[in-house]
């Protein structure tokens, strides 16, 4: 048994505030080829109506995957991170994440399915500002291989 | 303020949207296991890969997931104005050490609402004959 089942529903406390850099974004923005100025050029991004430069869109996995981690090292759950392949994601932004925002993410276990010998599960992370302003929900499904 | 956003005017069902190639080599892991601190072996250790059972040094699906969006984000004018994004992992981009990979990424708007100025574009990302994407879709808004 890959997966411990009774997970579905549970939720974990807040992460610890990440602080989303102006440097980080650029580093992101340069390692996928987003070459839109609004990544890198604050003059850019001002005039466009943002506070500051924006991440491209897949930046959240960043903070994502830290909410992510609490389920993958939680010694009760018994997912064998060795065997976790991605499956599936999935980011509805209610705005873009901005250069300065201070982000905390809630994860929740959505569901947890066996299939073919493999475990499935699909978690929620609710990206928020620590002010309580919503920013992004990150869903994510992992396949955790069966054994031999 | 400058607007460099596609109106909606301008976009019907069915438009396709200029397609771009993505050529992966393993120096562009390196560099997204850096920005992306996602450090599994798999995307850099040959021998790693090798001794899990890949063929090869395989590509993070968020790289080719993020590589991807960005013909939407050029197309629309702003990566701000995307506001949905997702896909399913099916096949993974396996990246040879002497001629890398190459992923040709296009996209075709399957709808457009006027009210909420939203439209969907359904993106394909294609290693040689295997499709790498699945059910990979952006909603942007446009102007």
């Amino acid at each position: 048994m890959a997966v411990n089942a009774s997970f579905t529903g549970r939720t974990y406390p807040a992460t610890p505030p990440y602080a989303v850099g102006r440097e980080k974004i650029r580093e992101f923005a340069e390692a996928v080829g987003a070459d839109d100025p609004v990544h890198t050029d604050r003059t850019h991004a001002r005039a466009r109506g943002y506070r500051d430069v924006i991440a491209p869109p897949t930046f959240a996995v960043l903070i994502a995957q830290k909410c992510d981690r609490q389920l993958i090292a939680d010694p009760e759950a018994g997912i064998d991170f060795s065997r976790v392949v991605h499956g599936e994601q999935r980011f509805v932004h209610h705005r873009p994440l901005t250069a300065g925002d201070e982000i905390v993410g809630v994860l929740t276990v959505d569901s947890v399915r066996q299939a073919g010998g493999h475990a499935m599960v699909t978690t929620r992370s609710e990206l928020s500002t620590i002010e309580g302003e919503p920013v992004c929900t990150a869903i994510s499904t992992i396949v955790i291989r069966g054994g031999e | 303020m400058s607007s460099v956003v596609l109106s909606v005017n301008d976009v019907e069902v069915g438009q396709q949207l200029p397609p771009h190639t993505i050529h992966i080599t393993r120096a562009d892991l390196v560099q997204y296991t850096g920005a992306s601190l996602d450090r599994n072996r798999i995307h850099w250790d040959e021998l790693f890969a090798r001794s899990v059972g890949l063929p090869d040094v395989i590509a993070h699906g968020m790289f080719t997931m993020g590589s991807a969006i960005n013909i939407v984000s050029d197309w629309v004018g702003d990566a701000g104005r995307i506001v949905e994004y997702a896909t399913r992992f099916i096949k993974p981009v396996v990246v040879p050490y002497e001629r890398g990979a190459e992923v040709v990424v296009t996209g075709t708007v399957t709808a457009v609402d006027p009210q909420t100025r939203r439209a969907t574009i359904e993106l394909t990302a294609m290693c040689g004959a295997d499709k790498v994407l699945g059910r990979a879709a952006a909603v942007v808004v446009l102007d």
